[in-house]
């Protein structure tokens, strides 16, 4: 079962501000990334998938607290600042939570072929083979 | 259902440890004993390296690379594969400095002993400097940035045998020119006559027998299927060798009751902390093929930290850079432009860094950085900042930097930049490779765990045989001396081989023995 499926609309809220490049995915590449993520946290303890879902509900509703709105309903610029206030929180705890989830969603951003190439990462098994003999 | 099987000599672990003394045993084997080697993880065919991120590390990293310590502020990367963590090493072959020997204090343990094996296994394992052709741009501006800055850096000898320059080590040759102990002494041992049993985790140990767990293959893992059927296994031994890493010897041996005999056990626990930094330069350079470590400046004696060229993966590089949103995105399209240096913070024991076990004996690694790390780190990367910039970058990410990236024109404030109080655990990415300790050599039980051969105190048929044997940092890359040691508890067993190879097989008595 997905563990982000339960909190897909915050999460692509969320991750959308991590990789602002991932605002530009089709529905398509959305799946790639989550498909990426949720395979990754099959592998983990049920109790750390449960305390992600928790996570990210946090996250979409703590916004209501200072500007009234959830996350999902901010601008770029409030959304950001709300996030990097939990990248700095005084308690592990929050800096922890929010380290787990960037990781992920970089690892479902970045890791997938598409993502490497749009950054230009060209490493190849041949190396400087393949590199010499690419026009 | 459990099955039996009887060993003369069972070796738990298959890297630098394991595969070294496997190799120096094939003497044993070769007379007919019975000499069996242990690994956890896969046997993977070369056909499987096929360099991807997630699924080379799935593969060969516990945890997939993501082994958190306790307090989840420090990622800890370590192999578990045919091979260990050769598999996943850069190659990089250094003798340990005289000085870090001398400290550790080891009675019978002498540098002049550790750095002859080392250069043994360095002429065998192929060890050589890569010519000036073979070093990409990634590297070459280290090199000219450090000169620029005042600094001397030397370069990497690595046990790479024609080397294609795929740049992906870290995520396992593919092409079979990284000499780990996959490639050489695995192969050796097993040639003469030592069996290797992989997918098998050794889940405790008894007296003088090891309880073993195969797993079976899943359609979805890389890899062979196990040399045994999966099952549970009761593996008789007149000698056991545990050489599974600082975390794995450790974990096993605390989770086998050996704790309240060994107060020193799983103590001693130091990684080199380490950040990736970045500097963006103005135009591509060559960083995504080629060695990826070339060269290094060793400033461990003077200032507690060394600094290596080193180059990552796109989802590891995200990872690793501190912060989000455009100025990350930013810096990541720039991959192409990217230079990067790993810095190393060369961490001592304390008495906080530790391993112990849960409950269910699963390893959980305690650490605290000190005041002393962080400010290694800060000192290693304002000298990384200098050295981009004297190369040309552009601008320097540098994660305890506030904001992290330094432009060109505030190079001249980089003390003021890079601040020991902006180090926040749990906000900047600090991970480990260089795993080390938990069953340190000492000279009684009271202090270590094991003699200066390996033997652990009061335990005639117990030796441990990689990087937990460590008392305390030892401030490079560690492989090489891993070997060295591995090798002297090698000549140790075989010393000791006729008394207690002699032994009649007992049963195994469990828990009252310890």
């Amino acid at each position: 079962m997905s563990t982000l499926a339960p909190v897909r609309a915050h999460f692509r809220a969320i991750a959308a501000t991590i990789v602002a490049d991932a605002a530009a995915l089709d529905a398509a590449g959305w799946r790639d990334v989550e498909a990426i993520i949720d395979e990754a946290l099959e592998a983990r303890p049920a109790a750390v998938r449960r305390q992600l879902r928790a996570f990210i509900r946090a996250l979409a509703i703590l916004p209501v607290l200072r500007y009234g709105r959830t996350f999902a309903s901010l601008d770029p610029a409030r959304r950001a600042r709300v996030l990097g206030a939990v990248e700095s929180a005084p308690a592990l705890l929050l800096r922890r939570g929010f380290w787990g989830l960037r990781t992920l969603v970089y690892m479902g951003y970045y890791a997938r072929p598409a993502g490497a190439a749009a950054i230009g990462y060209r490493a190849s098994l041949r190396g400087w083979h393949d590199r010499r003999s690419a026009p | 259902m459990t099955t039996e099987r009887d060993y003369d000599v069972v070796i738990i672990g298959s890297g630098a440890g394991g595969g070294t003394v496997a190799q120096a045993l094939g003497s044993l084997a070769r007379a007919g004993k019975r000499v069996l080697v242990l690994e956890q993880g896969a046997r993977l065919r070369d056909d499987e390296f096929d360099g991807t991120e997630l699924g080379m590390a799935g593969s060969l990293y516990e945890n997939a690379g993501g082994f958190l310590t306790a307090d989840g502020t420090m990622t800890l990367a370590f192999g578990r594969a045919y091979g260990g963590s050769t598999l996943v090493y850069t190659g990089t072959s250094l003798v340990v400095p005289e000085r870090v020997i001398r400290d550790w204090n080891v009675p019978g343990l002498s540098h002049a002993d550790v750095a002859a094996r080392s250069e043994r296994y360095k002429s065998e394992n192929g060890v050589h400097l890569l010519p000036p052709e073979e070093i990409n741009e990634n590297n070459a501006l280290f090199k000219t940035g450090c000169e620029r800055a005042g600094f001397h850096a030397e370069q990497f000898p690595i046990n790479v045998r024609g080397c294609l320059g795929s740049s992906l080590c870290n995520l396992g040759c593919p092409n079979a020119a990284k000499q780990g102990t996959n490639r050489v002494q695995l192969p050796n041992a097993e040639r003469d006559g030592v069996e290797v049993v992989t997918r098998a985790t050794a889940l405790r140990l008894d007296e003088r027998a090891v309880r073993v767990r195969v797993a079976e293959k899943l359609p979805v893992e890389k890899g062979v299927p196990s040399e045994w059927a999966p099952g549970d296994y009761l593996v008789r031994a007149k000698l056991v060798i545990v050489a599974g890493g600082s975390v794995g010897s450790s974990a096993l041996l605390l989770r086998s009751g050996f704790g309240a005999r060994l107060p020193a056990l799983g103590h001693g626990f130091t990684c080199h902390p380490a950040h990736i930094l970045v500097g963006e330069h103005d135009r591509p350079i060559t960083n995504d093929v080629g060695h990826p470590k070339s060269f290094y400046l060793d400033r461990a004696e003077q200032e507690g930290f060394v600094l290596e060229t080193c180059m990552y993966f796109p989802f590891i590089t995200a990872k690793n850079l501190t912060g989000f949103g455009e100025p990350h995105a930013r810096l990541m399209r720039a991959f192409p432009r990217l230079q990067m240096i790993l810095v190393l913070a060369c961490d001592y024991a304390t008495p906080e860094n530790r391993i112990t076990v849960d409950r269910a004996g699963t390893p959980v690694v305690h650490y605290t950085f000190t005041p002393r790390v962080i400010e290694s780190l800060a000192r290693a990367t304002r000298t990384s900042a200098r050295i981009f910039f004297a190369a040309g970058a552009l601008r320097v990410h540098a994660p305890s930097a506030v904001p992290p990236l330094i432009e060109r024109d505030q190079a001249a404030h980089i003390d003021q930049l890079v601040r020991t109080e902006h180090f926040m655990p749990g906000k900047i990415s600090v991970s480990a490779a260089h795993l080390m300790g938990g069953c340190g050599m000492g000279r009684d039980a009271a202090g270590s765990v094991t003699d200066a051969w390996g033997q652990v105190h009061g335990i005639p048929w117990l030796r441990v045989a990689d990087s937990s044997l460590f008392p305390n940092s030892l401030e490079i890359n560690p492989y090489l001396t891993i070997m060295a040691l591995a090798d002297r508890v090698a000549d140790g067993v075989l010393r000791d081989a006729g008394a207690l190879l002699s032994t009649e097989m007992r049963p195994p008595v469990s828990e009252s023995v310890l």
